[in-house]
């Protein structure tokens, strides 16, 4: 290891790690929003992803989940390095991801939502047609567990709360099956009850041994929920802290840049 | 309080029918329905003011004349759903008449010369859907271009003079029928019911509304706009090159005319139909109901004997009223 040790993921890298991005840049026109970010990602684990506003975490999940290009950079998944060209290509890898914009098509249903690129369908003859019965029932199932106050499968998504709107994108997300699952602010439109339900959902995620890339403003809920901890502060990721051995102060300190990684 | 059965079914009654007249009451069930509407409107009114309106034979003359507008409206509705529309579509017809014509006056057939007509009005789809998609041209821009150059290769390719065709397939094509539903109008439907079924039952028809809803999200989730987007707009030309074969049977040859009309109607069709042009809101029934309600329109005021410099007039203003209903649809 040629870094310096704050910045080496973890006191064993290599075993279990499961995505590696390496210097990742992108600008758009003047505005450089990744200036060189490195994290690494392990499985079974919860990564938190902090920083302000602007600091270039949307950024970063957009790389990972194939929306963006990176401009340069590298990203290793399972010791292979990839190249994401589309969503379609991310999501062919396992990474699923829900994005800050929960990417809805607000005039469809939930449950067309739910399905949106993955639709189960079933042969008619020489055609295949849309599995609407079982999608919707899937669809129900799954929205169940994370709603307190489910929305009908059939509504269209632009009749749902802000909040419901949130559930049917993680719901969507954690049924995947993926190897990687990134929610960009997953709880920030949530009430308690969901937020808890989401937490829980997380951590199920986690025990079932799928790597979970958590972006959040909420210092107690990283604090409660992630095994890792980086820190990005104006398109950098500054800093990488195990949960166990830092504070929310360091944390604050870092992100503000009052303290130098 | 025990009440007599017969005094029960009285009471119950005006139950039933509240939530039924709540919703006529509502403006958002006329504008949804305004298509529908409009068109049971017209056939009470024309059928008082012309008692020839109402025939066996004019209905069945009316479903003919509507079948080549029945089948743009289909094709506007698919590109209209993506959020674009197709400003080259009558020309891309017309092109499609063309390309049947001159295949058909060398000798080839009926079969392959629809076949070339079809591939014909198709290029100009794929045109059209690799300037938009991958070119990233305004689809206004891209298919007023198109209009124009397919109007130009239409004129040039036939030197300006209609192609006569006699084809005793397209004789039968435009003579035939079944009951009092001529061959087009079956044709149109089976296009109709195709179209639903895609739009509404296969995976493609859910990526045609979710590229036309929100696009970013929809490449979010692993769709591919590009592709939804040529897609669109290829089977909206092959569609133009099918209606072309009707035009070409109900001319009797293909002509290289301006058909601007069809152009304006079939987008009139489309937003009758309730289908908003910001794109998402999927809909196959309504633009054909808004199809049949101006091909009415037009044929009870030729009945009338309304002076045809009225009929522009005529849907325009039925078209103004739709769009000002739409704004009250349910969100
Ligand atoms: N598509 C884009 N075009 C232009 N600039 C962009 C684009 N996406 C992001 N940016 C810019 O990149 C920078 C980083 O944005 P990003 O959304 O990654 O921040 P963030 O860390 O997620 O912030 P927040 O906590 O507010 O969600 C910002 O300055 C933003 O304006
Ligand atoms: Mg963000």
């Amino acid at each position: 290891m040629t870094t310096s040790p704050s910045l080496s993921p973890v006191s064993n890298p290599g075993a279990d790690v499961l995505l590696t991005a390496e210097n990742i840049t992108k600008s758009f026109g003047g505005i450089h929003a990744l200036k060189s970010a490195s994290i690494t990602m392990r499985r079974g684990e919860i990564t938190a992803l902090i920083g302000d506003n602007g600091a270039g975490k949307s950024t970063l999940v957009r790389c990972l989940s194939g929306i963006h290009k990176p401009d340069s950079g590298t990203i290793t998944l399972d010791g292979e390095q990839v190249v994401f060209e589309t969503p379609h290509h991310a999501s062919q890898s396992g990474i699923e991801t829900v994005h800050q914009n929960l990417a809805l098509v607000e005039e469809l249903a939930v449950w067309q939502n739910f399905f949106l690129g993955r639709e189960l369908t079933r042969r008619l003859g020489l055609i295949r047609t849309l599995d609407r019965k079982a999608m919707k029932a899937h669809a129900a199932e799954l929205l169940q567990d994370l709603a307190v106050n489910a929305p009908s499968v059939t509504s269209k998504v632009r009749r749902l709360s802000g909040g419901q709107r949130q559930a049917v994108a993680i719901a969507r997300a954690a049924g995947r099956n993926s190897k990687i699952v990134i929610m960009d602010e997953p709880t920030a439109a949530l009430g308690v009850q969901e937020t808890a339900r989401v937490e829980h959902v997380i951590n199920t995620l986690r025990d079932s041994g799928v790597a979970v890339l958590l972006i959040s403003h909420n210092f107690d809920q990283v604090m409660r929920l992630a095994d890792h901890i980086w820190v990005m502060r104006a398109g950098v990721a500054v800093a990488g802290r195990r949960a166990s051995a830092t504070s929310g102060d360091e944390l604050v300190a870092l992100i503000t840049g009052a303290r130098a990684a | 309080m025990p009440t007599p059965p017969g005094s029960r079914a009285s009471t119950k009654a005006p139950h039933r029918m509240a939530p039924m007249l709540a919703n006529i009451r509502e403006l958002s069930f006329w504008a949804e329905n305004a298509a529908s509407i409009g068109l049971v409107a017209l056939v009470i009114v024309f059928s008082f003011l012309s008692p020839a309106f109402l025939t066996l034979g004019n209905i069945r003359a009316m479903l003919i004349a509507a079948a080549i507008l029945v089948i743009l409206a289909v094709a506007q509705a698919f590109v209209i759903t993506t959020g674009g529309i197709d400003l080259s579509i009558s020309a891309t017809m017309t092109l499609g008449a063309v390309g049947f014509g001159l295949s058909w006056s060398a000798g080839r057939g009926f079969v392959i010369s629809t076949v070339i007509g079809i591939l014909t009005a198709a290029l100009v789809g794929l045109v059209n859907g690799l300037l938009i998609a991958r070119g990233k041209v305004t689809d206004f821009i891209a298919t007023l271009a198109t209009l124009s150059v397919a109007t130009g290769l239409a004129l040039i390719l036939s030197d300006g003079k209609p192609i006569a065709v006699n084809s005793s397939q397209l004789l039968r094509l435009t003579t035939g029928s079944i009951g009092i539903f001529g061959y087009p109008i079956i044709l149109a439907a089976v296009i109709g019911a195709v179209a639903w079924f895609v739009m509404f039952r296969t995976r493609f028809g859910l990526h045609v509304q979710a590229v036309g809803g929100n696009d970013e999200s929809a490449i979010a989730n692993g769709i591919s706009a590009v592709r939804v987007r040529i897609a669109t707009y290829l089977i909206a030309a092959g569609l133009a090159g099918v209606a072309a074969l009707l035009l070409v049977a109900r001319i009797g040859a293909a002509e290289p005319a301006i058909n601007t009309q069809y152009l304006l109607n079939s987008i009139a069709a489309v937003v009758l139909g309730g289908v908003s042009l910001t794109g998402g809101k999927a809909k196959i029934v309504g633009p054909i109901v808004g199809a049949l309600l101006l091909t009415a329109l037009t044929n009870g005021l030729t009945l009338l004997g309304v002076s045809q410099f009225y009929q522009p007039l005529a849907v325009g203003i039925v078209v103004v009223l739709a769009a000002l209903l739409t704004r009250f649809q349910k969100k």
